[in-house]
């Protein structure tokens, strides 16, 4: 045979094939998109990086002088350097507070949306494979999940267990995996019925192979769709928790917290030490949910159309 | 007679729509809902010898795939029994299955859906001999590279992806995927209907030639009659479930016999005729979840008279290696010959 | 008169891959009450031509070249409003999927109503007594009844029925019917073409009937013209063409139908695949997969015409009927 491969009709599909290709293409064309996904970048960056860049180590109470208290953006300290944003009401410089916060943030944020992500796109998978009892089980918890406030389970959840912060991070798990399991579980329905998952079958392959070796290949986009905004709802969902009071205790400052302990005196004049926490959760969570719905335009296969 | 390579005896595959807690609860209130049952798939006994080729032939809803994946040990059966050279499988031991399971493999209708996009040609063909240790890790990508070369792709594409190929070649990806694990039955499931005429005659000329060299079996099922007569030793119809007639290839273009094969060779196009006057057969077909009683073309059939309504006819042999299923060929020989009368001229 | 006259037409998309010349110089002509069968393989550019007609070309692509005359006034670089008046009203469209022209959440009655008195300004009841006749004329029976049902509530043969009555509602001079029967079962497949042959005759309506398959245009269509890579390469009276086909095209495509042999005779295989519509060889398109082509092939060949029938090869072949 002398046939030899097409180029693919470039005028109708999307020059990538793959899913991280059209991700990457997707925010790079958009440029609303492209500030949002560097913006993440660099805050993940900082707070990878934090103890190096911050002026203080705002842990170390040692560093900390009382009398700097509350003072506003630009005051020099007893040691001679500047507050850039400020001191709190320990005299913590504001700046560092908040790279440690976004730190903390990042990381309950990240690890509760992988583990959620982990669990759900299991269940969900499995649900859709073996279909009957066990999706209808599977199923029906997750309509229970999807259907109680979240907040509400993750307040009453902290309630009973009380601080800390691998106890927020169970709780976002808790109410978040239902999400997963629902987007993988539709994205493998429509996998589930295509005849590769017939061919693999008929090849002999073992269950194991296919649920992880075809199928799950081939639900990443919602996976990465729902996980990216999961991770911003989930950074919200624990500066509401903190800010509540019964998320991470006092010694791991997270940026809801910050929030909370400028809360009293804010309107009294000394905005920065709720102002600055707010804009930093502000622009993170914003720019995530911009890279989430980018990526949702780019991967949604109603939107490919294939 | 030598004994069949595979054979069905009553086998049967029903698809039950079960009722959900909601429609439970609707119930409870006097919806009256209920399960559907669909008989895709409604006693079907076939034979097929090694070597052969069957021509499966049948429209849309007919069941031919489902009975194809059956056969193939995708779907299991909801009764009646499948015998792989003579024997159950449903004694056989795992192994035993598993070693049929392999020897029956199935080539899609859709060479898009057919491959997974995100394995390459050399992963999607390997991958199974390699699960099963049929092959050495290190001599996998010689084997691919042959499989490749026989079914008339260039060896150096392995890397690719399959939405890098055309649609012909993306069907011989498939073929050389189902070739890796040394089958002996090969079903095809309208597995040339998606090309377009001029790839669809070196796809059968492929499977011919793969016939020839490695003395496979096939069940070859279409919707189209023109390539069905081509490939076909032996040809058997389908209507909603049922097996109407089966017989070798040339009695059964020469004498059809059931008065659906009749219209569907009445109405297959060809370029001999021009300007024809089409005389369809009315009637659409039947929705198989509520098939009609009886025979199930009576509504449609010229012929039908009132025992059609109530009785299903069963296969008997009108001639040797001939079955059809029709009230008809119970009659005195003069209601034969109009029967045989329905032939666009 | 005839009812439409193509000249010449040449429709190009744009793309950063290149230009794709998806119809390069399409030439034909459909007299008043003619079928003319239009076939190819996919990719070949028999949809884009019939699009090219209604003016749905969509960009990146347009029509970069040539006239349609249709009855006489040509329809190339006509406004978007100006083809509105044409499209439905003097020609209408079926295509493969008739979920194209459906709307799955308008009853049949609202739709056909629509479209009725989108160009005629008659009443309601009018306009549902025309769609009564419509539904009856495609052979849908108790048609008053199904005027209330809903698309999904139809099988594909009545769907496909219900769109072609919707494009002969205005009676139009010239439908367009890119590959109606496709998707349908055999016996429906008949049921349709029954339904077309009948109507056109009685009409007298022009019918350009786009295919693959070849054995419906040889039972509908009085004219036939095969088209690859974009070009018409050879067409004429069906009879003419099918009992002596000239192009080695057209030749390669009736042996690869294993329909059109006696059992047992070998298929004929065209070696190779279409080529890409970015990146064509110079001359005859097909001269790469063609077994008489020689050098001459990389120029242009010029149609040659023959009473009813015509041409574009270097190489005719006199011989070769199949």
């Amino acid at each position: 045979m002398t046939d030899q491969p097409i180029s693919r009709r470039a005028w109708r599909l999307p020059s990538s094939d793959t899913v991280i290709g059209r991700a990457f293409n997707g925010l790079v064309t958009s440029p609303k998109a492209l500030v949002a996904a560097v913006l993440c970048i660099a805050l993940v960056l900082i707070a990878t990086f934090g103890p190096w860049l911050a002026p203080q180590n705002p842990y170390d109470l040692a560093a900390i002088d009382f009398f700097d208290a509350r003072l506003p953006p630009m005051s020099p300290s007893m040691t001679g350097s500047v507050y850039l944003l400020g001191t709190d009401g320990q005299g913590r410089d504001m700046l560092s507070a908040m790279i440690y916060g976004l730190r903390t943030s990042l990381v309950v944020g990240l690890l509760s949306g992988v583990v959620a992500l982990l669990i759900g796109t299991a269940l969900g998978l499995v649900a859709a494979y073996f279909g009957g009892r066990i999706d209808a089980l599977i199923m029906r918890v997750v309509d229970l999940m999807l259907g109680l406030p979240a907040i509400l389970v993750a307040l009453m959840l902290l309630a009973t267990l009380g601080q800390g912060m691998w106890k927020v991070v169970l709780a976002l798990v808790l109410v978040q995996w239902a999400q997963f399991a629902r987007a993988v579980r539709a994205a493998a329905l429509i996998e589930r019925g295509k005849e590769y998952i017939e061919a693999a079958v008929s090849l002999g392959l073992s269950k194991r192979r296919i649920l992880f070796g075809h199928m799950l290949p081939n639900c990443m986009a919602p996976i990465i769709v729902v996980g990216t905004l999961q991770v911003a709802s989930a950074i919200s969902a624990e500066a509401t928790l903190s800010f509540l009071g019964i998320g991470l205790p006092i010694t791991e400052p997270s940026l809801g917290l910050l929030i909370s302990n400028g809360y009293q005196t804010l309107l009294s004049g000394q905005y920065w030490i709720s102002v600055y926490p707010g804009l930093l959760l502000l622009v993170l969570v914003f720019s995530i949910n911009i890279v989430g719905d980018r990526l949702r335009e780019v991967l949604n296969p109603r939107f490919v159309g294939r | 007679m030598t004994q069949p390579l595979i054979e069905a005896r009553e086998l049967s595959k029903r698809f039950t729509t079960r009722l959900d807690i909601a429609e439970r609860v609707a119930n409870l209130f006097g919806a009256g809902l209920e399960e559907r049952t669909v008989h895709a798939v409604d006693g079907v006994s076939l034979a097929i010898r090694p070597g052969e080729v069957l021509g499966l032939v049948g429209e849309s809803g007919c069941g031919k795939s489902t009975l194809g994946r059956v056969l193939a040990g995708i779907h299991p059966s909801s009764s009646g029994d499948v015998f792989w050279e003579g024997r159950n499988v449903a004694e056989l031991s795992a192994a035993e299955t598993r070693q049929a399971q392999l020897a029956a493999q199935m080539i899609f209708q859709d060479p898009m859906s057919s491959l997974n996009p995100r394995k390459t040609v050399a992963q999607a063909i390997g991958e199974a001999p390699l699960a099963h240790g049929m092959v050495r890790r290190g001599d996998v990508a010689a084997m691919v590279a042959d499989l490749m070369e026989r079914v008339g792709l260039d060896p150096s594409y392995a890397r690719r992806y399959p939405h890098q190929f055309s649609g012909g070649q993306r069907q011989r990806i498939g073929i050389a995927r189902a070739l890796a694990v040394q089958p002996r039955f090969l079903i095809c499931d309208e597995s040339v209907s998606a090309l377009d005429v001029s790839i669809q005659a070196q796809i059968l000329n492929l499977f011919m030639d793969l016939r020839a060299e490695l003395g496979l079996t096939y069940l070859f099922i279409s919707h189209d009659l023109g390539v069905v007569k081509h490939i076909s030793d032996r040809v058997a119809i389908m209507y909603l479930g049922r097996i109407v007639e089966s017989a070798d290839a040339d009695e059964f273009f020469a004498r059809p016999n059931h008065p659906y094969t009749q219209a569907l060779l009445a109405e297959m196009p060809t370029v001999k005729q021009r300007r024809r006057v089409f005389q369809p057969v009315k009637g659409e077909i039947p929705s198989p979840l509520h098939p009609p009683s009886g025979c199930h073309f009576h509504p449609r059939c010229p012929y039908a008279f009132e025992h059609c309504r109530i009785e299903r006819p069963a296969l008997r042999e009108i001639a040797p290696g001939h079955v059809s299923a029709c009230h008809l060929n119970d009659a005195p020989p003069t209601a034969r010959t109009t029967n045989a009368l329905h032939e666009t001229t | 008169m005839t009812t439409l006259t193509i000249e010449n037409l040449s429709t190009q998309f744009f793309s950063d891959a290149g230009i794709a010349k998806a119809v390069d110089g399409v030439s034909l002509s459909v007299g008043r009450g003619e079928i003319l069968g239009l076939v190819g393989e996919s990719g070949s550019g028999k949809s884009i031509t019939g699009f090219s007609i209604l003016g749905l070309v969509d960009p990146p692509g347009r029509i970069t070249d040539g006239r349609i005359l249709f009855q006489g006034e040509d329809l190339v670089g006509r406004s978007e409003r100006e083809m509105r008046a044409i499209r439905g009203k003097k020609i209408a469209m079926i295509f493969q999927d008739p979920m194209m022209t459906l709307n799955p959440v308008l009853s049949i009655e609202t739709q056909m109503v629509e479209t009725v008195r989108a160009h005629d300004k008659v009443d309601k009841a009018e306009a549902r007594r025309r769609a009564i006749e419509a539904l009856g004329l495609v052979g849908i029976p108790s048609p008053e009844e199904r005027l209330a049902a809903y698309p999904h509530q139809f099988s594909g043969g009545m769907r496909q029925r219900v769109a072609i009555a919707i494009a002969l509602l205005h009676r139009p001079d010239l439908i367009i019917a890119d590959e109606p029967t496709t998707a349908l079962d055999v016996t429906i497949q008949s049921q349709i073409l029954f339904e077309i042959q009948k109507l056109s005759q009685s009409f007298g309506m022009s019918l350009i009937w786009i295919s693959h398959d070849l054995g419906v245009v040889a039972g509908l269509a009085d004219k036939i013209a095969v088209m690859y890579a974009g070009r018409i390469v050879e067409s004429g009276s069906v009879d003419t063409v099918l009992d002596n086909p000239v192009h080695p095209y057209t030749i390669g495509l009736m042996r690869s139908v294993p329909a059109n042999l006696e059992r047992g005779e070998p298929l004929a295989t065209i070696p190779g695949m279409a080529p890409s519509p970015v990146n064509r060889p110079s001359g005859c398109p097909f001269r790469l997969r063609c077994f008489a082509a020689t050098e001459i092939c990389a120029s242009e060949p010029a149609e040659t015409i023959a009473g009813d029938h015509a041409w574009r090869c270097f190489h005719p072949q006199a011989e070769a009927a199949p």
